[in-house]
Parts: structure tokens; sequence; C-alpha cells
């Protein structure tokens, strides 16, 4: 099904299932523990044995030497590979670094050997004794210095033009703006540090693999892990139905299936292996550090006139930008425009997606500086925002939004909020010891046209099964795509079978930049049409007219079960959603506002968070229970940003210093107050049939800086360098009387 | 933070390539070992340098207990030894002879749920699922603590039994990580179970 036009009426509009909260069809087996994630898939593989992952110790040079006859001595040990026995490796398509270092190393944690044996504290062991001498090399560890001499990046540059957006005359403009800010913002790096390691169990036949793995992208998973072995794809499967998170560290092939293969294959069995927690970090990719400087200039009423933001990011050789400006580029009016970024080479571990990539660190700096104008203007920032909105593309004025309810976002929120309680001028709430603040920000997230297969089964008793190989890493699939073929087959959730995450199954969009949802259930979409039209076939109806209603297929006056079309076998349908140009004409976006009350205990600078809302426009919501969650999880990540996460650079030897989840402070319970999500009614006949657009990024958009504003307003300190940690502002706070 | 940080890679770095050569290298002697899970008794011969965690999920195929950082910083692994929680993965499995383990599979089943997991269900107090069976038999820890007047860290009277309070609640759970996020919903969950608002 090809969608090329805006849709009109359908049978999701009936919204009996769809766009109603249900509980997630796969909540009994998470909350039993019965749900089977990468490692544990015993049942499928009796016998496999136990990888280790030894990570390098140097963040770049050479192995001069490795001597494994201790380790290959060790009680138990079956088999160790390393670059040495490997045989020849490719590299992903979507790896920046290769998997398996030696004898060059790139980067701190890159795996050099995965040790094989019987049980998992053999391995461990046996690892232990593996003597490695390196040759440490000279490596580009400091992002400030190595900024210094970077080149621009992005933009248009593919193009071969300068690497720089333009619109109107930005220098100029900014020049004669009567009001004007220019400031520098920084963000660090951070670590996904989803809960279930980066773990595989891999299991030849022959020259076939079947790999258990926790990814996101089943197919560019697949794709590259053939790639690297060097083998056809057809002769591998993945396989992943629940994944414990992932925040886009598992989009990519990473280390573990490489190991886990090629481990199995040396020890002539199946081999099971997590990446041990400490690895992490380092081992894997990371979202990269960025360094802002944002100049926004307006005329005395609050018209922005001009707006320039560059970015500077690092990654290893080949790697690319984190796209902090892109946000910018959209976001508010503005007649001269200006966006570009820079990117330096660096040694530290690859970076690469993580939730929100470029808008979350983009908006952390940007709605800062919003903040920081709408001060200099003595406006009030929400007021200024809505000032300055576009219902066009800025860029490109002749397109225009599909949606755009930013102004009510705000406008909503700050009742429901009670922003007129807000002062002003900071520093002034007290409460008790506590300095109290407001703070708001815009959250702004485009939409992704992905396109997205899957296959349906309509079998005995009327059980609809789908079958794609969408991934839910969290995000509520199994149960938003069971809820579309329920609203599409006119079954109840129940009579809904969803089978997931196998690249024996239809490609789909697959779990990333929150194009998942709206993409996924709109390829199951199109194969229930297809079904729909094979069940009317079958039952000898006309199916421009067919109805699918409390398990009845009605046609005129006839009528019929929908079961009794299976009677005579299965029915399979199969198909996937594609797009034409439509959001080339419009700009698909998802739009909220986020709103946080803080508290900063006056004697230690001690920030908490006390009362946190959302207000979201995006599209038809297809459950309001999972996206809510969805909201609330970014809205608890977001905190994180502006407050504690932190991966600390030990810029001498290369490396981040914090890799565990200790060192690494993401929120915990005590973090966290209860949470306000409200979605706005919309549906969106320009995105897909399902009129809907993604929610889990948008989530994250814009909170950082929510915070970062409420802690300016309790304290009247302004910390533009993240996280907003109380040793950057203790010495600065209100004098104590 | 960065003294700490160069310690670590120096220890790192000459720990890979110098000093742990010499360590003998055959096995501990396996030893016996006799507890309940879930109410069955279960006699094993481990490894000593097996924990509860991998004895649970690698030897009896639990798997409902998770293995987040086996470091103790996580929580995924949380059970209940004899009633109360403990990380599963900083106890040796050897230490527990005649406990009683309770996991999230003994705590109740699809068919079946315990209050705690049917709560987590209804308020969506999980997203990926991989935290969940810890903060579940956490939670239920934490009920049991409070009733017990185990005092926490954010009573202002530590001598007075604590009450179930958002703020006791929210303490007590900090040493279970969702990354997800749905704290706020676990806190509605929990609520709701102890009869309370979150």
């Amino acid at each position: 099904m090809k969608f090329e036009t805006p849709e009109g009426a359908n049978p999701i509009d009936r919204m009996n299932v769809v766009g109603r909260a249900h509980v997630r069809i796969d909540g009994p087996l998470k909350t039993t523990g019965t749900a089977p994630y990468a490692y544990e898939h015993h049942r499928e593989i009796a016998n496999a044995a136990y990888g280790y992952v030894v990570g390098a110790a140097i963040g770049k040079g050479r192995i001069s030497a490795i001597d494994l006859t201790k380790a290959k001595a060790a009680p138990g040990v079956v088999a160790i590979v390393t670059a040495d026995t490997a045989g020849k490796l490719g590299k992903g398509n979507f790896n920046t670094v290769k998997l398996l270092g030696g004898p060059d190393i790139d980067h701190y944690h890159q795996a050099i050997a995965i040790v094989v044996a019987e049980t998992f504290e053999q391995a461990r062991a046996a690892a232990a004794l593996i003597r490695v001498d390196y040759a440490r090399a000279e490596g580009r560890f400091d992002l400030d210095e190595a900024l210094k001499t970077a080149a621009l990046t992005g933009g248009d540059s593919d193009d071969g033009k300068p690497a720089v957006d333009r619109v109107g005359q930005f220098d100029q403009a900014f020049a004669a703006a009567p009001v004007k800010l220019d400031a520098h913002y920084s963000t660090p790096d951070q670590s996904h540090a989803m809960m279930e390691p980066f773990a595989s169990i891999a299991s030849w036949r022959g020259d076939e693999l079947t790999v258990w793995t926790s990814n996101q992208m089943i197919d560019w998973g697949r794709g590259d892990l053939a790639k690297t072995l060097g083998m056809p794809k057809n002769k591998v499967r993945l396989v992943s139905p629940y994944i414990g998170g992932g925040f886009g560290g598992k989009l990519f092939l990473r280390s573990d299936a490489v190991l886990a293969a090629l481990g199995a294959r040396a020890a002539g069995r199946p081999v099971k292996l997590a990446l041990q927690r400490p690895l992490i970090a380092n081992n894997t990719t990371h979202r990269p550090a960025t360094r802002q400087h944002i100049r926004i200039g307006a005329t005395k009423d609050g018209i922005i006139t001009a707006i320039a933001h560059d970015s500077g990011s690092g990654d290893q050789p080949g790697g690319g930008p984190e796209t902090a400006v892109n946000q910018t580029k959209k976001l508010y009016a503005g007649a001269n425009r200006m966006t570009s970024m820079h990117l330096a080479e660096i040694d530290l571990p690859e970076g690469n997606a993580m939730r929100a990539p470029g808008e979350a660190p983009g908006l952390m700096a940007l709605e800062i500086a919003m903040d920081e104008m709408a001060e200099k203007l003595g406006m009030d920032p929400i007021a200024f925002r809505i000032k300055n909105d576009t219902q066009v593309d800025p860029e490109k004025p002749g397109r225009k939004y599909s949606e755009r309810q930013l102004v009510r976002c705000l406008e909503d929120g700050a009742k429901r909020f009670g922003w007129s309680q807000r002062n002003a001028k900071p520093a002034q709430v007290r409460g008790g010891r506590w300095l109290i603040g407001m703070g708001v920000a815009t959250a702004f997230r485009d939409h992704m046209n992905m396109t997205s297969a899957a296959r349906v089964r309509l079998g005995k008793g009327g059980i609809v099964t789908v079958e794609t190989d969408m991934t839910d890493i969290g995000t509520g699939s199994y149960t938003i795509i069971a809820q579309t073929a329920a609203e599409m087959m006119g079954v109840p959730v129940n009579a809904v079978v969803v089978k997931l995450g196998d690249s024996d199954f239809p490609v789909s969009a697959g779990s990333g930049g929150q194009f998942g949802a709206a993409n996924a259930t709109a390829g199951v979409y199109a194969a229930c049409v297809k079904l729909r039209e094979a069940v009317a076939q079958r039952l000898g109806f006309n199916s421009a007219d067919t109805m699918f209603e409390g398990g009845k297929v009605r046609s005129g006056n006839r009528s019929a079960d929908l079961a009794q079309a299976a009677d005579a076998g299965e029915l399979v349908a199969e198909d996937k959603i594609e797009y034409g140009k439509l959001d080339k004409t419009y700009q698909l976006s998802t739009f909220g506002a986020h709103f946080v009350e803080v508290g900063v205990d006056a004697y230690t600078g001690v920030i908490r968070v006390r009362r946190m809302l959302a207000v979201c426009a995006a599209g038809r919501i297809l459950n309001p229970q999972t996206a809510r969650s969805q909201v609330i999880g970014a809205m608890t990540m977001g905190v994180g940003g502006a407050l504690m996460e932190e991966l600390t650079v030990d810029t001498r030897f290369g490396f981040f210093v914090n890799h565990d989840l200790v060192g690494y402070e993401v929120p915990v319970h005590a973090d966290i107050p209860h949470q306000e999500v409200v979605f706005l009614d919309e549906a969106d006949d320009k995105a897909n049939p399902m009129k809907a657009k993604g929610i889990g990024e948008l989530g994250l958009c814009g909170v950082g800086a929510a915070v970062a504003n409420a802690v300016y307003n309790a304290t009247g300190v302004r910390i533009r360098d993240y996280p907003i940690t109380l040793d950057k502002h203790l010495e600065h706070l209100p004098a104590l009387v | 933070m960065l003294a700490g940080g160069a310690a670590t890679a120096v220890v790192a770095t000459s720990h890979a390539s110098a000093r742990t050569g010499d360590r003998p290298a055959a096995d501990p002697a396996p030893v016996k070992v006799s507890f309940k899970v879930n109410g069955e008794r279960h006699d094993l011969t481990l490894d000593t340098r097996t924990t509860l965690l991998d004895a649970l999920r690698e030897h009896l195929h639990l798997t409902g207990t998770k293995k987040g950082c086996d470091h103790g910083q996580c929580g995924a692994c949380t059970v209940l030894v004899d009633g109360v929680r403990i990380n599963s993965c900083l106890s040796l499995a050897v230490m527990h002879e005649g406990d009683d383990v309770t996991t999230i599979e003994g705590l109740g089943t699809p068919e079946k749920l315990h209050p705690l997991q049917a709560a987590f269900v209804k308020h969506d107090g999980y997203q990926c699922g991989y935290c969940t069976p810890g903060q579940i038999c956490s939670a239920v820890g934490v009920l049991d603590e409070i009733k017990r007047g185990v005092p926490s860290h954010v009573q202002a009277d530590i001598a007075v039994s604590p009450a179930f309070s958002n703020l006791e609640l929210r303490e007590r759970m900090s040493g279970n990580i969702c990354r997800c996020g749905a704290y706020s919903n676990i806190a509605e969950a929990i609520a709701e179970v102890a009869g309370e608002k979150a």
C-alpha cells in the first residue's frame, strides 16, 4: 500500500480499540518474569557454553603481544577467539568502528577477545589469565582541544555547498537587532544505560546462523552481522522477542552478537554471552558531548529577527556529528537564520544515536537561550515563544506543517500547571529552606516515514495472528499492533496474537527515531486491508462495502462470522506501507510543552524536582496508557540529563571513567515526583493511515531545559553547562540571612 | 573524580599486561548446597564462585530474576531470602544453605498474578520489563519493612515507626533502577496495593 494523498475516513477512525487505553498484552509475562530476554532462551538452546568478553585496556594504540597460554589451559575453557583467529571480518554498514579490535585498538574497552568455557565462572576466570602487552599511542581525547581545528560538517555539504545553512542575512540582522543574546552551552557525553545488557546466544547449524539477541532493528542487525561475518544475509536469523531497553544503543549490531557467533563457531556449539556491565559505556555507543553557540536577535517587542546555532561534537574517524542544530532550523520564526556544525575526529568510543539524537542536546541549549532572551525582553517565556510561532517551515516558507499545535500545548499547559503563580523575577519564592522555581520549554521533534511490512493470518476460531520483525523495546508495540489488527478485523484484542522480533517475519520500520509505532501499525493496517479483501472474497461478499465488527463480517444485508472465513483453511495476507512525497509537501512534526517546578535547598544547593507536566500534540495517540508511559519515561530521562547524567572523560588515558551504574548516575525513584501528561486531540491525515506520529522522543525534547529554567527561576544562577550539579551553583546561591 | 579515574586506568592497564599471569588455574572444589526456591527444595553442587543470581538463572532456569549489572548497582536481581529482599548478584549461592528463597516466579503466574504484579500491569508500572521482577520483589520487601518498623533515611525520627508515604516509598525503592522511567506509575501501583495514595 502506497500512502500518497491525505487519508480519508478509514476503519481505524471508529476508534473502538485504537486510541483507547489498553494494558500491555505482554504485561502478565513481564511481571511474572516469564517473558524471555536475549540471554534466557534455554528452552531453544540447552547446551550453550558461556562467553566472556575482554575489552582493550588502552584508549588508542596496538596490541604488541597477546598470550593466551594460561587462559587456554584454564579449567573448562572451550575456545578463545581474538582478531588473530577470527578470520577475515567485515564492518557493518551502521558501525563506525570495527567490533573486534586488534592488533590496532580504536578505543578503550573495544572487544579484543571472547573466552568460551563450560561455565560463566570458568570463562570469567580464564579471561583474567589472558596477558596483553599494549603499545599505547597518542590519542585525541579532549573534545574542546579537538574542536579548535575541527571542520564544518553536515548541512548541505553533501551537495558540495558550504556546510552552513543560511536564510537571509544573519550577520547584518543580528548586528542591527536591538535586543541580543550571544551565549555558549555544553552538554556532556551520555550513556543509554538500558537495564538489560547487550546479550546474544549464537547457534550454528551448518552454514546457517541463528542469534537470539537484544536489538531494536532486526533487519539492520541481520544485514550487518552477515556483512561482518562475510556470509549471505539469508543464512542469518535474528530473534529478539523481548528487549530490555535500548534507547538507541541497540539500533545497531554490537560486539555481543559478533563475538557470540565467532565463539560458537570456534567452540562447535552454541555460545551465550552478555557484555559485562562495566564494559558497556566504553565498548558500545554513547550520545556525544556538544559545545553549542547560540545567538538570537529580536525587536524590542520580541519578534526574532536573527537566529544562529552552531554545534561542535566529536566522533571516531568516519563517524558523524550530534545534530544539535536541527531543531533551530524549524522551531521558531525569524527572517535571518544560520546553522552549522563542527565535527572533530577523536579517539573516544563511537558516538551514535541516543533517544532524540541531536534534538535532546540541541533543545537543552536552545530552550535555555529562549528563556534567557525572554528575560532580556522582559517578556513571559511562554508569550515570547508564542509570538515567534510559525505554521510554515521557516527555511522553506512554502511548506506548511501538517499539524502544529505548539501554541495550544503551551497555553493549555500554563493553565493546568498554574504558570500564572510563577514569579518572573528569579530567586523570589521561598518555602522554608527551599528556593522554588518554575520552568517551561518547548518540545519539538519530527515524525519520520519508514516502509514497514507485516503478515496477518486469520486462523481457526477467528484468531488473527500478526507477524512482523517489529520490536517492542518497552514502547508498547505488542499492544498497539494487537489493537490495530483488532480494530481492522473487528475482533477483541484477546483474539489477536502478535509475534515480533524475528527476521523470518516481514521487515518492519523497527524501533528508533520515534518512527516505530506509527509506521509499524500502518504496515499492519496495510496487511489487514488485504486480509479483509481475502475474507470478503472467501465469503463471496462485495469487498467495497464490507464491515468488520463484533467478530462479524457484514455486506449489505448479508452477515457471517469472521471465523467462518477460515473454515476452509487459514487466510494469509502480507503487505507493507510505503510513502509518496507528502512528507516533502508538508512538514510532519510533533510538538509539546514541558513544565517543571523545582525546589533548591538554599543551604546545600541540592535540587529536587517537585512537579512535572507535559502537554503533547503528536497525531492520533494509539494507546494513551502506553504513550503516556513513553512520555513520563522520557521526562525522567530528561531529569537525568539536566541534573546528573555525564560520562566523565579521562582526557589523558582516553576513556569514560564512570562506566557502571553507580558511577554513571541515572534518576532513581527518589528523584522523580508524580508526573502529568496531557495529549491534545489530533489526527494527522497527512502522516499515514493510522493518522499517528511518534511520541517516544518528543517526550525527551526540551525536558532538560525546562528543568534548567526552573532551577534558574528558583536561584537566579544561570548554568549553561549540563548537568546542573550543585557544585556549579552552590557558591552563587542567594545569600543566607 | 578525575584522580580516581587515572588510578583506574593505570590499574586496568597493568592488570591486563602483567600482574595476573601467575594465578593458579584450578577450579575451586565444588560444594553441595540445599535451599528452597518458591517452596521447592533444590540440592545443588555448585562452583563456590556461583552467585545466588546465577544459580537461579543458569542452574534452575528461573530467569525471571534479571542480571542488569552483576555488581549490586541496579536492583534487577532482587529476590526475597527468608522474606527479606537482597541483591542476589551480591550473594554467593553456597551462603544460602537451608534458606527459603522467593523469586518473581514464586509470587504469581501469568494466569494468577500476585496483587503487586496485577497492579504493575494495571498502572503500566514498567516498559521494557527488565527491571520489573526486581521492582516487584523489592516492593514486597518494602511493604513488609514498613510494617515491621524498619527505619529509613527519610524519617524525621528514626525511633518512630515509619508510615507508608510517597516519600518513604520512593526512598526505599531507590535501589531499583528503571531506565525506562516508569517510577511515577510504579509508585501508584505499589500505593494501590498498600491501600494508600501515591
